[in-house]
């Protein structure tokens, strides 16, 4: 068992692995095929996958609401947003679900269109506006007040890095801004050097070693050594 | 009465006075046509009330937020699931494979060759039942291997090279040393200073030391620069709700 269980997944990764390295150089259009047919069934794949995620959600706050912990009331609240988004969204789909349930395709001819093009001025198109936008840009904006005070406490310490740190800020964030260009038209070009010179080397420097250490780690996988995508267990 | 029922009493009064802040300005602005009560007026009622019960997690964290939160978790979980449907499994597997097994009189031929990643999806379900949770790695390892080879050849090609090659400019053009040329040196001095830091076979003392020291000042100059942008964007976002609660809703801005 142990050939299915540890052997298969390694060779189907080092397969895989050698022959898209190898694609790459390969100049004919059916190594771009390959390409476009795998990102295909990675997305499949993929697609699968979201009801691991939903089955995780659903299970916590099921979870929470089966067993009356603090705050189990608020766990309804994810099931409904769930749940009338879901119904909004597919709602032009049940002329698929009704052609599964019947077992008789119904109108086959009719195209199915762009995804854009259906769901612009509906239901689901409001809540995306006015509900999910509107609390995800809020959420984000929040953290402002987290990071404004994270930096006090970043730069209460004082050290030659923390000072530096510090500056680069401040004179990004002036000059981002209309003032910083009255105060002195150096502010904005101060700025602007430092995201090209100073700011691009530290970059390029990260840069590179995050690209170094990706390619070992892909060697790795390839070659079976880095495992940890199997998990535990046998 | 105790500290906490205090507190407790205190936040339901705040709560009270919150929602009937709310509705009272909403019933203002319908009546005085302000809003008109349509799916944008109601829309803007409904984004404003949100905007305004994340903004109170400010205060502490209280039930109108967590409302907000749960619903906003719900809806982004729904539209993940409608999204996927309608741009991963319709159109890649349900048309062209799942659609002809179930009708007879489905037009064009079944791409069988589906199967594969079809069964490598329902595979990826085995990761909840424990004794066949090693199905799943078959499908991990068809995604894992494959961008492991995908990406390689990209790194080396797009970001390696194409980040040496602007880096290895000559420093000096007919030996006149120009603002550029200082330029130029200081990014070659800050990329290898800041690989070096990064550079752990050898203990950083000495000259590697002194290196990496520069490493880190580059470094700190480029975390700053980042986190300074991170505020803007932060409180572009933070006028962005603003304009739209004086603006659209209040209509004290025109």
């Amino acid at each position: 068992m142990n050939i299915f269980r540890r052997t298969i997944p390694l060779i189907i990764a080092f397969c895989l692995g050698i022959v898209m390295i190898f694609r790459y150089y390969v100049p004919h259009q059916s190594a771009e095929d390959l390409l476009t047919k795998y990102g295909e069934w990675v997305r499949i794949i993929g697609g699968f996958s979201i009801v691991l995620g939903l089955y995780s959600l659903f299970f916590t706050h099921y979870t929470k609401i089966k067993r009356g912990m603090p705050g189990w009331g608020y766990s309804i609240f994810v099931f409904i947003g769930f749940a009338v988004m879901v119904f909004l969204g597919l709602i032009k789909e049940f002329e698929t679900f009704l052609s599964i349930i019947s077992g008789k395709l119904i109108d086959v001819t009719s195209p199915f269109g762009s995804w854009e093009k259906s769901l612009t001025g509906t239901s689901y198109d409001w809540i995306y506006q006015y509900i999910f936008n509107a609390c995800g840009a809020t959420m984000f904006s929040i953290l402002a007040f987290y990071i404004a005070s994270a930096a006090y406490r970043t730069f209460r310490i004082r050290s030659v890095e923390a000072t530096i740190l510090l500056l680069a800020a401040v004179i990004i964030m002036i000059a981002r801004v209309p003032i910083g260009g009255l105060i002195s038209h150096w502010i904005p070009d101060l700025a602007d050097w430092i995201m090209e010179v100073p700011n691009l080397a530290a970059k390029r420097g990260v840069l590179l070693g995050m690209c170094l250490g990706s390619i070992s780690t892909a060697l790795r996988i390839i070659f079976g050594i880095e495992r940890g995508y199997l998990g535990g267990g046998e | 009465m105790t500290p906490e029922k205090n507190n407790k009493t205190i936040d339901t009064i705040l709560l009270i006075i919150f929602v009937a802040f709310l509705l009272g300005i909403n019933i203002f602005l319908f009546s005085g046509k302000y809003l008109h009560f349509d799916t944008q007026g109601v829309g803007i009622v409904v984004a404003a009330f949100l905007t305004l019960a994340m903004y109170s997690f400010l205060y502490k964290d209280n039930p109108l937020f967590k409302i907000a939160e749960h619903i906003f978790v719900g809806i982004g979980m729904g539209m993940g699931v409608v999204l996927t449907w309608l741009q991963v499994i319709k159109p890649l597997l349900y048309k062209p494979l799942i659609r002809h097994a179930i009708f007879d009189n489905t037009p064009g031929t079944p791409d069988y060759i589906l199967i594969v990643p079809m069964i490598l999806g329902i595979f990826m379900f085995a990761r909840l039942y424990g004794k066949t949770s090693w199905l799943s790695r078959w499908s991990f390892a068809f995604i894992v291997g494959g961008g492991a080879g995908i990406g390689i050849p990209v790194i080396i090609n797009s970001l390696i090279l194409k980040q040496l090659e602007p880096s290895l400019q000559p420093i000096f053009v007919d030996w006149v040393v120009t603002w550029q040329s200082i330029n130029i040196l200081l990014i070659l001095v800050g990329t290898i200073s800041v690989l070096i830091y990064f550079f752990f076979s050898l203990p950083h003392k000495g000259t590697i030391g002194g290196i990496s020291r520069i490493g880190i000042w580059f470094l700190m100059i480029s975390f700053g620069a980042t986190f300074g942008y991170t505020v803007m964007g932060r409180m572009s976002l933070i006028i962005q709700r603003i304009q739209f609660l004086l603006t659209d809703w209040l209509h004290i801005i025109k």
